[in-house]
């Protein structure tokens, strides 16, 4: 093709988004939308399946069944979600093999929030409340996105999560109502979860590289800096309703902009561990590449399996 | 030989006696019992569900959007396959 | 208090109590993303099971226990599950090899339960094996596709067996509570499952071209509370909320 035919196009392209019109699989669209959505889409699945580990360490500790039956139903969500968005990206010609490989080879990331720590049982009402609640301010303008393998499986995920961060905010009230003790837990949670949900919705606008493309094919409908200023004026009002304090002596009302001002965000942390040197970082991988190691003669026996179970039938019918 | 990994299938779930099956996405199995158990899993956990297919993607032949024009186009004009090309008096009832 | 009813229910709440802590470990780290959603959906199965026999034996306890008390904060030896279920994922093999000998087991018992007198154990049992149906089948496919995958797998398949058979006969035993209650035409005589057990696990295994064991030697205790020594660690797990901030609600 000719770079004028390129150039054409990816003009026809560009229109038919803007007339919000869905791109399908097969459709021609330019090496860099492929690129572009394969890296986000599978970034977003990677943290879903990470995400699993930070809660899979509570479940056996639950305080109570009915508390351990919504943490497994929640996080075996996460896997389900996982696969929808790994099953989008393989509609763009890559598998879902080829992604474990440069997620367990750190090529690829995924959200630095699963990097942190989960010390105490309050850890799992701070991350459906917080980080899940983060996750949503994101994930529900993809709903609407450009490419439709990617917004069905994000209508799919929006629904399903509809409980998880009902679940989360359920805990800690029942903390923050709860004895000093489960008061000073919630507390604890809160104050180390706060800053690095805020980091999670990414960098200011300035550092921030991939915005404007992303705007214009509606992988991205909002700015890092608006979605954080969303997050934190629906989030404050939820913990003075229980009592809690958020953690930043800079917070304020602002009456003129009708929204909370707050304090410095600590970039320097949020780019040590984007940059692998966060407090799980080591831990996160090990348990991904472990369990897919250890799987690994479990598949091919399944594999190994399928193949006989054909021959006997192609023989039998024979 | 190189490496077998489980293939890709499309799952189709019925919602509900009366309705057809619709594709609710894809999943990998090893064979076509396993893809149907995974569907069970995966896609049915909030009873979303009474009846599954399950088609390996790769049995799956799609037509060519580069050929829509030819293949859906031709369709567009012929106003005469639908009852709103027919005038008919407001006094003929029941048509 | 009806001493015995009590027990009986324990004696089947705990298998699926620590069955379902035992597939829960499982969850984030199975060997591909649908198996580990598949085996997620049997430990909270087996949880929602536990939640009916609790909640129904704290009735009968009638002394201000709730289901949560009752799972939570019995001591090692008050707990009344067989040894098998308690066993570790030591790999996938032990894992689904230990689902699918209790699950056979568990649906034998269950097609019983269903038919006792006592109308709450017969509604549970009604909804509950209808869940266990589809555990055992996919735990049954599981076996045989390990043990007639590859070389490797029919190994640890093979291995996961053996090491497991020694667990199955305390399956058919009965105590003091469980005797009473057949007697009451409440509880399922478990020594007559025996037979048909073994038929349909050695047919299967025959099928999965693996090797039904041959020792006699079987290991008993859990049903009296006397475990092996993997089941405090899982203890100490399961009770650490409620050991280490006692008489809170959550």
């Amino acid at each position: 093709m000719s770079e004028e035919q390129i150039k054409n196009l990816e003009k026809q392209f560009e229109e038919r988004i803007l007339r919000d019109e869905k791109i399908e699989p097969k459709d021609w669209m330019p090496e860099k939308y492929r690129q572009t959505h394969i890296r986000q889409m599978s970034q977003h699945a990677h943290s879903e399946v990470v995400g699993m580990l930070p809660e899979g360490n509570w479940i056996t500790r639950a305080p109570s069944l009915r508390r351990k039956v919504a943490l497994l139903a929640k996080i075996q969500d996460e896997a389900g979600h996982g696969l929808y968005l790994y099953s989008a990206c393989e509609t763009l010609g890559v598998s879902r093999n080829e992604l474990y490989d440069q997620l367990h080879s750190g090529k690829a990331k995924y959200s630095s929030i699963f990097n942190y720590p989960t010390v105490t049982w309050a850890d799992m009402g701070a991350i459906g409340w917080l980080v899940d609640g983060a996750a949503i301010i994101n994930q529900v303008p993809l709903c609407n996105t450009s490419y439709g393998p990617y917004a069905r499986a994000m209508i799919r995920v929006c629904k399903e999560e509809s409980f998880h961060q009902r679940q989360g905010y359920e805990i800690m009230m029942k903390l923050a109502n709860g004895t000093p003790e489960q008061k000073e837990l919630a507390q604890d949670a809160l104050n180390r979860w706060w800053w690095p949900s805020l980091m999670m919705l990414g960098p200011t606008d300035a550092e921030s590289v991939h915005t404007e493309q992303s705007m214009k094919w509606k992988l991205k409908r909002k700015s890092n800096d608006d979605l954080r200023q969303q997050f934190i004026d629906q989030t404050v009002p939820q913990a003075e309703l229980i009592g809690l304090t958020i953690p930043d002596p800079d917070l304020k009302w602002n009456e003129e902009n009708k929204s909370y001002d707050f304090g410095d965000i600590n970039w320097d942390e949020f780019w040590q561990v984007v940059k692998g040197h966060g407090p799980c970082n080591k831990e996160r991988m090990k348990a991904r590449v472990g369990a897919w190691e250890e799987g690994e003669w479990v598949r091919d026996a399944a594999m190994a399996y399928a193949e006989k179970k054909q021959e006997r039938k192609q023989k039998q019918a024979v | 030989m190189s490496k077998k990994h489980w293939p890709l299938w499309e799952i189709f779930v019925r919602s509900k006696n009366g309705l057809e099956h619709r594709h609710f996405g894809s999943l990998h199995a090893a064979d076509a019992e396993m893809a149907l158990e995974n569907a069970r899993d995966v896609y049915t956990r909030r009873n979303e569900g009474v009846s599954i297919w399950v088609v390996e993607s790769k049995n799956i032949t799609a037509s060519n959007p580069e050929h829509n024009g030819e293949l859906f186009e031709p369709a567009q004009d012929k106003v005469y396959r639908h009852p709103t090309f027919y005038d008919l008096p407001d006094e003929v009832k029941h048509m | 208090m009806k001493e015995n009813l009590y027990n009986y229910i324990l004696g089947i709440a705990d298998n699926s109590l620590i069955l379902g802590q035992r597939m829960g470990e499982l969850c984030g780290h199975g060997p591909s993303l649908e198996t580990d959603i598949a085996c997620t959906n049997i430990s909270l199965d087996l949880f929602g099971q536990v939640r009916s026999y609790f909640q129904y034996a704290a009735k009968i306890a009638g002394d201000g226990r709730n289901e949560d008390d009752i799972a939570m904060l019995r001591k090692e030896r008050e707990y009344k599950n067989v040894l098998l279920v308690e066993q570790p994922n030591t790999n996938f093999a032990y894992s689904i090899g230990r689902q699918f000998l209790f699950d056979v087991y568990h649906l034998a018992f269950l097609a019983e339960q269903q038919k006792s007198a006592d109308l709450t154990l017969s509604a549970i049992a009604n909804k509950c094996i209808k869940e266990v149906s589809y555990h055992e089948r996919f735990s049954s496919d599981w076996v045989r596709r390990l043990g007639d995958g590859t070389e490797e797998s029919n190994k640890k398949m093979q291995e996961a067996i053996n090491d497991l058979w020694a667990y199955t006969d305390e399956l058919f035993h009965q105590t003091e509570a469980d005797k009473a209650m057949v007697v009451e035409g409440l509880g399922v005589d478990v020594t007559k499952l025996k037979d048909e057990f073994y038929k349909s696990v050695s047919d299967l295994l025959e099928e999965a071209n693996l090797q039904t064991p041959e020792s006699k030697w079987f290991q008993k205790g859990g049903k009296e509370g006397i475990h092996t020594e993997h089941l405090g660690f899982l203890l100490s797990d399961l009770q650490y909320m409620q050991r280490t901030y006692p008489n809170m609600e959550w």
